[in-house]
């Protein structure tokens, strides 16, 4: 029997909220997808898009930002600064060839266990479908 | 020089042994590259599991420790504490979370394993990266902010206010009290509420540390744990604080009369008024959308019987700003809208009335004077009592409200000590759980009430048969007789549930705190942490965290205080040190970084064309570390180098 495709996703979640809200997941014992290892940050406005190209040409399949809802950020405005440079990023990773359902920018609350799992879920799904990143094949930077 | 990591791998009993293989994962991270030891143990956070650690540090000279176990945010201070207390800087020290994301998510123990030995593996290669970090110690002003003067805010006000430390309690109507001053007698007691509570209010009054603010609200709050600054409005109300006496005079002489909010609109108030003869402050207070004088430019009847000239309808909105190191939101609760429930007939049928419109009819000092009555006047001879109004509800509140089953039963019980009405009580299940609570139900269990098992489904005027004529018809499945009942009865009383306030929303962004999925302020933690948030020195207390009886909230409203004195009292308190600096070298002078601050805690400097950080204004957000061009901004805890090895670790 073949085996599924197990996508690696790389979660960068804001102490706060997504953090919480991904603990309140397990907390509350809900089952959805291992497939995330989370980087635990302060906030989501310290994503460096740096960081997200690192864990795509280190082997991973997917990343997931997660941070408070817009209004909510504990930072007062990292999140909405976090929105401007993801669409800067997506038309970056459109460029290079990678497909803009690899990188997602979600908000999760500390209350959000459930969401949390289920954009995991529906992720790890949609991920699946895609295959492999296989970032050297498909990344070719031009010269 | 090379590192000595330590590893320590936790079963946690069986919450991460069942699906995670915790042996195997100790066998893995000891080859991990620089890895001294690796162990695993039943239960890491406990004496024995800390003192494991501690001794290897010793013995073995570890200069890294990585624990994987539970969550950063149960445990990270207790091992640093633990690295911190065998020589080692706590922050050499990484947390691994296999079990709030990993071991509980999946009952898949391959992956799950696979997945802890990626999160190890992560941890062990960042720590290499972890610096040395000493902790920022900040004074903190002794002075505390408590919003809301309900009997929550009292008790805390008065706690802390006994110690020696200045209060300044915030209450949003003209008297503090909150519902509590509204209510007639207190479940399982039956003692008297005005008798408990007035005591108190006036204590708060008469208080040399608490500076009371009524008719206020706070419209900011901003600065950090220890050093808050804290904006507040007072609202006009028209009458000189300093000068009144409270004498009444006005109140007597205003012509106006309006129905009166603090009695549900049942009884009447001047235009110039306390809500109630105990108020606190006994200053009254001029409705502005009343009041002759500022809707006709007329009377001034007031004025001319003050005898202290405390009138003053020139009085403005006032804001003051007020320095504290903490605070506690004690704001209370909104009781659930029962017109939004049509079948019930709220508001369209006369004798549905809720359960707070109850409270007043037969509080002593209400518009009736404490006699049951209908609205023709006359006393009802059958009552029934509907459970669950807008609580377990999934159109609704899905919460249960907690106090309604108890208060409805002592609803019961007025109504048969104040009248011969017979009593019908609705409810779904009893929820009799708290000290003396249980006892009470049995109580009016023999007070000839009777006790119907099922949810009303409509309460309606339309008779089906001669003996329903002119009455109100309540229609429920008795799920233990498992038959539909008509009961017709005189008047209906609906224990309406505990809300959020309206204001929730508006007041979680003011401070900066999260709202659970219900919209109640969200606790640190539900246990451990029940009137802590996730913002330091900001705690919550009483029914603005979740519903809570009278003794619940005076228990939290003790216990935020307790919380806030310890770390006053200290007088100084450590901040984690994850903040920003920039390098000199490295800074290009390019000035991105200063306006994204959002605390200004950047500025730049002309003389010599670089941005600098203000660290005790940092707080450690990152958002100028992920914008700088030049890589020249680092976060401490969080550096590019830490979080590239860590991902890379992952990835790997």
């Amino acid at each position: 029997m073949e085996t599924r495709f197990e996508p690696k996703i790389v979660g960068f979640l804001c102490r706060w909220c997504a953090y919480t809200g991904a603990d309140l997941a397990g907390l509350s014992r809900i089952n959805y997808p291992p497939n995330v290892t989370p980087v635990r940050v302060n906030c989501s406005g310290r994503v460096d898009p740096t960081l997200v190209l690192k864990a795509l040409a280190s082997g991973a399949d997917g990343v997931l930002i997660a941070g408070c809802h817009p209004g909510d950020c504990h930072y007062i405005s990292g999140n909405s600064k976090m929105v401007r440079r993801f669409k800067l990023l997506q038309r970056l990773l459109e460029q290079f060839g990678v497909e803009k359902e690899r990188v997602r920018l979600e908000w999760v609350s500390a209350s959000e266990g459930g969401r949390y799992a289920s954009i995991v879920e529906s992720m790890t799904e949609e991920l699946r479908s895609l295959g492999p990143l296989d970032w050297k094949q498909k990344v070719v930077i031009p010269a | 020089m090379t590192e000595k990591i330590g590893v320590y791998i936790c079963h946690c009993g069986m919450n991460i042994a069942r699906t995670v293989d915790c042996k195997a994962l100790a066998e893995y991270a000891s080859h991990l590259p620089n890895v001294t030891v690796a162990r695993d143990y039943q239960f890491m956070c406990s004496n024995p599991g800390q003192e494991m650690i501690k001794n290897d540090i010793r013995e073995m000279k570890l200069t890294r420790v990585v624990v994987a176990s539970c969550s950063p945010l149960m445990h990270e201070p207790t091992f640093r504490r633990a690295v911190g207390s065998a020589g080692l800087n706590p922050f050499l020290f990484h947390m691994a979370n296999i079990r709030e994301q990993c071991s509980w998510i999946t009952e898949n123990r391959d992956l799950a394993t696979a997945r802890a030995k990626d999160i190890v593996r992560a941890a062990v290669m960042r720590v290499n990266f972890n610096e040395p970090l000493e902790v920022q110690k900040v004074p903190v002003n002794s002075s505390v902010l408590v919003v809301g003067g309900g009997i929550t805010g009292i008790e805390a006000a008065l706690q802390i206010a006994d110690s020696g430390k200045k209060v300044y309690l915030v209450e949003k109507e003209p008297t503090i009290g909150g519902y509590m001053a509204r209510f007639d007698k207190t479940f399982p007691t039956l003692d008297c509420a005005a008798c408990i509570l007035t005591p108190k209010m006036v204590s708060v009054e008469q208080h040399e540390n608490i500076e009371l603010l009524t008719y206020s609200d706070v419209t900011a709050f901003s600065g950090y744990v220890g050093k808050f600054t804290a904006k507040i409005r007072k609202r006009p109300r028209y009458v000189d604080e300093e000068k009144c006496t409270g004498c009444g005079q006005c109140e007597e002489k205003c012509p106006l009369s309006v129905p009166n909010e603090f009695d549900c609109k049942l009884g009447k108030r001047k235009a110039i008024y306390r809500p109630f003869p105990q108020a606190v402050p006994n200053v009254p207070v001029i409705d502005r959308e009343h009041c002759l004088y500022f809707t006709k430019g007329i009377c001034k009847v007031c004025v001319m019987f003050c005898p202290h000239q405390a009138i003053d309808f020139e009085q403005k909105e006032k804001y003051v700003e007020v320095p504290v190191g903490s605070a506690i939101l004690a704001t209370g609760f909104d009781l659930f809208d029962a017109s939004r429930i049509k079948e019930y007939g709220y508001g369209r049928l006369p004798n549905v009335i809720t359960s707070i419109e109850f409270e007043r009819l037969t509080h002593a000092s209400g518009p009736t004077g404490g006699r049951i009555l209908l609205k023709n006047g006359k006393a009802p001879e059958s009552v029934a009592i509907v459970h669950c109004v807008g609580s377990r509800d999934q159109n609704y509140n899905e919460h249960c409200s907690r106090v309604c089953c108890m208060y409805s039963l002592k609803t019961a019980h007025l109504v048969r000590e104040k009248t011969e009405a017979k009593v019908y009580e609705f409810y779904i299940d009893m929820r009799a759980f708290g000290k003396g609570y249980e006892e009470f139900y049995k109580r009016v269990l023999h007070e000839d009430v009777t006790l119907i098992r099922g949810r009303v489904a409509e309460i309606s005027e339309v008779a089906q048969n001669p003996s329903e004529k002119g009455k109100l018809i309540v229609v429920a499945e008795d799920t233990l007789l498992g038959i539909v009942r008509r009961v017709p009865v005189d008047m209906v009383v609906l224990s309406v549930g505990l809300e959020p306030r309206k204001d929730a929303a508006e007041l979680a962004n003011i401070f900066r705190i999260s709202r659970s999925k219900d919209g109640f302020f969200l606790e640190k933690h539900p246990k451990l942490a029940p009137v802590a948030t996730a913002g330091q020195g900001i705690y919550v207390a009483g029914s603005c965290q979740s519903p809570k009886d009278i003794p619940d909230s005076v228990a939290q409203g003790g216990a935020a205080a307790a919380n806030v004195l310890s770390f006053v009292d200290r007088g100084e308190i450590e901040l984690e040190p994850t903040i920003a600096s920039i390098s000199e070298e490295a800074c290009s002078g390019c000035k991105i970084c200063v306006g994204l601050c959002p605390y200004g805690a950047i500025s730049f400097d002309e003389s010599n064309g670089r941005a600098a950080i203000t660290s005790v204004l940092c707080k450690g957000c990152g958002v100028c570390v992920a914008a700088c061009p030049s890589g020249a901004i680092e976060q401490q805890n969080f550096t590019n180098k830490q979080l590239l090895t860590e991902i890379e670790a992952i990835c790997s």
